[in-house]
């Protein structure tokens, strides 16, 4: 049997049950390979359940950045009796699987072509721990320490971490310190070590930070100026809420305890995009953070917003639809919902981070995107971003940087300048507002989701109307040039086909490229950062023959987006559709566009020019 | 909602209030509800008790939901921002105008189809939060802009304009407030401008949610025999437990009233509100005490009007959430941004 070798390159996964105490060990596995310099991407699998159901912990380790998933499985950590014959089918020939081998398997319950590694974990745990809940805890720490001396992992870096994690608790310092060692004493003693998979020292994660998109969302709403968080919990969204809150709490409290923010947890989602409304409307920053089942709530609110036009944030964290769908699972698929959420003839900003630093961006961003447009906008990222802690750049903030509050006048302006709250006064279809209690006489209006004329009157007028959707579009046009740009990935060849992608499909798609210029298909990409699109979209389907659009969906909402916005022929762009709940893979991206590049009989590299 | 425009002109003499207001700065457009309807009244009431309170008309925030009632706030205060939300959910969308500006006075106009039916979840959040603000629902028990159909307050038994009985049990708007927690619960009946006026001065001067259900009888689908809405009935049936004075702070008289017979209550602004008791039994401060009695007399088939309940020192959403004294949207990057040697932090931490 061919087992795996590799030196920082291959996929570990932790079947576990939910509940179980797990996850922190499984994090401190991810960050030791991170601390020895080795770029690391994790991403928890979970059931839409509290307790008792299985919970998978993927950890893919790539010396060459590659944070996307790979697909396959080189060593799996079965603990998780429940899961076991499709954990040990899941993992590659030649792979490894390490197991509680307390009650040791038959071999009918073993491959022949794995290397099976048992550990008796329960059975040291019960000599060792009296109670119950340490007996659990501990167990998942020694198989930690059994894997960093598998892996050959420094143990200084593992006992630093757990330093860190309990600072100030020295008596769990010493105690999981113990369980580390009682797993790496058991490794060294009765395992082969290291395994022909290991993890050396390199020094590929630089500056880079290690962090999940939520927390960053959080963040950048804290950074972009957000004073009112008005929310209903709902994953996979709730901790870009919560995050909110921590750091408001740690840098927007006064010294005699006064908060510069509110945030209220509202009864629904109706409430909670109602309040954020009400204090867009007022002239505060704004937002709510919710899913799809919570965007669907929201609708009739974000229509008014839409058209009285006030401004609102809303950070739509995807997750698998439709309806409840898979709560806990990732896709891409409210991209149309949310273009053109609500009734009549509407659309929105949407903004697609890619990663962590571009979700703490984006959500700063929206902001002033919102008080610019006077309209809803959507930073749309998902369960996979949202809730995984991936490598990413860190954080920047330039401190020359101003909030853009958009065209408000004052008081002043009040006294010299004709006001018309919906009159387009500068040509961009953006009208200026004012913000209740500003002037004695002047500027006050009537806020309401009827049609009006530009003075904001009341008016069942069609040319009223006309002036005012019209005026919409342009403003629309506008905000073209204002979303953060499409990021273009020329190749290495002049080719005749591009690809576009956006949001999480990020790295698999990067590594996917990668590998198909390697077999030498060469692929122009296209990130795209936001929708209304750019005019350089248009021209980069335009200057290609064949455009594959990938997704995260059935139906290809993304390509729709495009075919109905740019007016281009559905025939040009090519579907590639991965919407099983887990995140899209390189493996699959690559399999399905050289597939189409086979049956297409493309000619596969180089035009004539 | 009306393309007719009111004259400009003014009278010349008429009285200025102490921020040199006359009644008529704080009208608004000319009504288009139905000749006779009671929510007029209701909006005459609003203008008269804010021109004597002297508040300054920019300084109020006006909002509504959809329906007649939600129409009303483009009748009056035509120089405060107005906000005709969606049916039912004006509690949520002044919640938020609030919280981004606490130094406004709010203003949450609202009928019986949008707070006892789409919006009741809504109403209720808002008294348990005790947003600061007046709440007038103009209560008809019938829906007006769909011509004519029970909302959840028209009473069991109660007949439509066609003849048809209602079977369904009404939402008592007020039993709910208070056994929600508001601090300040009181009905009254558009027909009764010496109870209504005072009641609103009030509410205005209240530090918390100030919840106020008036009946408003819909003149054309509600106006019948066999109506319990209609204005002959409430007149016969309405029975009040108090009459009520509104003392500004500044010229607060508290020595000529008899013991026994009059109650003072201090407000949060330390204006006085002076209750002077029909019932000499009835402690608008003893909240279980008040919703027992409201539900005897309903009992009885009446109609309990007056300030029913009121909690002195309530604090209100911004003391729950202790939000800065400065208004929320007047804070800039400086108070709001912690800039960019904490991100530097902040990422040395996620390594």
């Amino acid at each position: 049997m061919k087992q795996i070798t590799a030196i920082n390159d291959f996929v570990i996964k932790f079947a576990n049950v939910n509940g179980s105490g797990s996850a922190s060990a499984n994090e401190l596995f991810a960050k030791a390979i991170l601390r020895m310099g080795v770029p690391v991407s994790p991403r928890n699998i979970f059931p839409s359940n509290i307790q008792g159901l299985p919970t998978w912990y993927e950890v893919r380790i790539s010396e060459k950045g590659y944070l996307g998933r790979r697909g396959g499985i080189d060593m799996m950590v079965a603990m998780n009796p429940q899961t076991w014959a499709a954990d040990v089918e899941e993992i590659e020939p030649g792979g490894y699987l390490f197991y509680d081998s307390t009650r040791p398997r038959p071999a009918s319950e073993l491959r022949d072509d794995l290397i099976v590694i048992g550990m008796p974990l329960t059975e040291i745990c019960n000599a060792v721990y009296s109670d119950p809940r340490q007996r659990q805890l501990f167990k998942n720490i020694m198989y930690v320490g059994a894997l960093s001396v598998l892996l050959d992992m420094d143990p200084a870096v593992i006992e630093a971490l757990l330093g860190e994690q309990y600072k100030g608790k020295e008596k769990l310092i010493a105690s999981n310190v113990q369980a580390l060692n009682l797993g790496r004493d058991f490794a060294k003693e009765h395992l082969k070590h290291p395994l022909p998979i290991r993890v050396e020292r390199a020094h590929r994660v630089g500056e880079r930070i290690f962090v999940d998109g939520n927390t960053a969302a959080g963040l950048g709403a804290v950074y972009g100026g957000a004073t009112v968080c008005a929310w209903y919990p709902i994953t996979p969204s709730t901790s870009v809420a919560e995050a909110y809150q921590k750091y408001s709490n740690k840098f927007r409290v006064d010294a005699d305890g006064r908060h510069n923010y509110a945030f209220v947890q509202a009864e629904d989602e109706l409430a909670s995009i109602g309040m954020v409304v009400g204090a867009g409307w007022n002239g505060a920053r704004a937002f709510t953070a919710t899913s799809g089942p919570g965007v669907s709530l929201m609708t009739e609110f974000i229509g008014l917003a839409y058209f009285a036009e006030i401004p609102v944030t809303i950070v739509n964290v995807q997750r698998g639809g439709p309806s409840t769908g898979m709560p806990t699972r990732t896709q891409q698929a409210d991209v149309l919902s949310c273009a053109y959420a609500s009734h009549g003839d509407t659309k929105h900003v949407l903004l697609f981070p890619e990663d962590p630093k571009e979700c703490f961006e984006h959500t700063a961003t929206a902001f002033d995107l919102a008080d610019r447009l006077q309209t809803p906008v959507f930073v749309m990222t998902d369960l996979d971003i949202g809730m995984n802690q991936r490598l990413c750049d860190p954080f920047a903030w330039d401190d020359a940087r101003d909030y853009d509050r958009g065209k408000v006048m004052t008081a002043e302006d009040l006294e010299h300048k004709d006001f018309g709250r919906y009159k387009d006064v500068d040509g961009d279809g953006i009208p200026w507002r004012t913000l209740p209690g500003t002037h004695p006489t002047r500027g006050s209006y009537f806020t309401r989701g009827t049609t009006r004329d530009a003075y904001a009157r009341y008016s069942e007028r069609g040319p009223d109307y006309i002036y005012n959707v019209q005026r919409l579009l342009a403003k629309f046009a506008t905000a073209a040039k204002l979303v953060p740009q499409p990021v273009p990935r020329p190749a290495a060849k002049r080719t005749r086909l591009g690809v576009i992608f956006y949001g999480s499909t990020s790295p698999a798609m990067h590594e996917a490229l990668d590998v198909m210029a390697g077999q030498g298909i060469h692929v122009d990409a296209l990130r795209l950062c936001a929708f209304p699109f750019p005019a350089s979209v248009k021209e980069f389907i335009d200057a290609h023959e064949t455009v594959f659009v990938v997704e995260q969906n059935r139906d290809a909402q993304l390509r729709s987006l495009l075919v109905n916005e740019l007016e281009i022929n559905p025939a040009k762009l090519c579907k590639v559709l991965h919407y099983d709940g887990t995140p899209i893979t390189a493996r699959f991206i690559t399999q399905a566009i050289t597939d189409h590049v086979h049956e297409a009989m493309v000619a596969p590299v180089e035009t004539k020019a | 909602m009306t393309y007719i425009a009111k004259p400009r002109l003014h009278h010349p003499s008429l009285t200025r209030n102490k921020v040199g207001y006359t009644r008529r700065d704080y009208e608004g457009k000319v009504s288009t509800l139905c000749a006779g309807c009671g929510h007029d009244s209701i909006s005459a009431a609003i203008i008269q008790a804010c021109w004597e309170l002297d508040i300054e008309p920019h300084r109020v925030a006006k909002l509504s939901g959809i329906g007649c009632s939600s129409k009303t706030p483009d009748y009056f205060l035509g120089a405060s921002h107005g906000f005709n939300t969606v049916h039912g959910r004006m509690p949520s969308v002044l919640t938020g105008a609030n919280l981004a500006n606490r130094d406004l006075l709010y203003l949450g106009v609202s009928g019986d189809g949008d707070s006892a039916s789409i919006g009741l979840g809504q109403f209720a959040h808002a008294m348990r939060r005790n947003v600061n603000m007046v709440y007038i629902v103009e209560n008809n028990g019938v829906y007006g802009l769909t011509k004519g159909q029970f909302s959840a307050t028209a009473d069991k038994g109660s007949q439509s304009k066609k003849g048809v009985v209602n079977a369904d049990s009404p939402v008592d708007l007020v039993g709910l407030a208070m056994q929600l927690g508001a601090s300040f619960v009181a009905r009254s009946f558009s027909g009764d401008k010496a109870q209504m006026v005072p009641l609103i001065k009030a509410a205005i001067g209240h530090g918390g949610a100030a919840f106020i259900d008036i009946i408003s009888p819909c003149v054309t689908f509600n106006n019948h025999a066999g109506s319990t809405r209609s204005y002959d009935w409430v007149r016969e049936h309405n029975e009040a437990v108090s009459r009520i004075d509104f003392i500004s702070s500044r010229d607060e008289i508290t020595a000529t009233i008899a013991p026994g017979e009059v109650v003072d209550v201090e407000q949060h602004d330390g204006t006085v509100l002076r209750l002077r008791k029909l019932h000499a039994d009835y402690d608008p401060s003893d909240r279980v005490a008040a919703m027992s009695h409201m539900h005897a007399r309903a009992a009885e088939g009446e109609l309990l009007t007056g300030l029913l309940y009121i909690e002195g020192e309530a604090g209100d959403l911004h003391a729950a959430q202790h939000t800065s004294a400065r208004p929320l949207n007047s804070l800039g990057k400086a108070d709001l941004c912690p800039g960019a040697a904490a991100l530097d932090k902040l990422n040395a931490s996620l390594r």
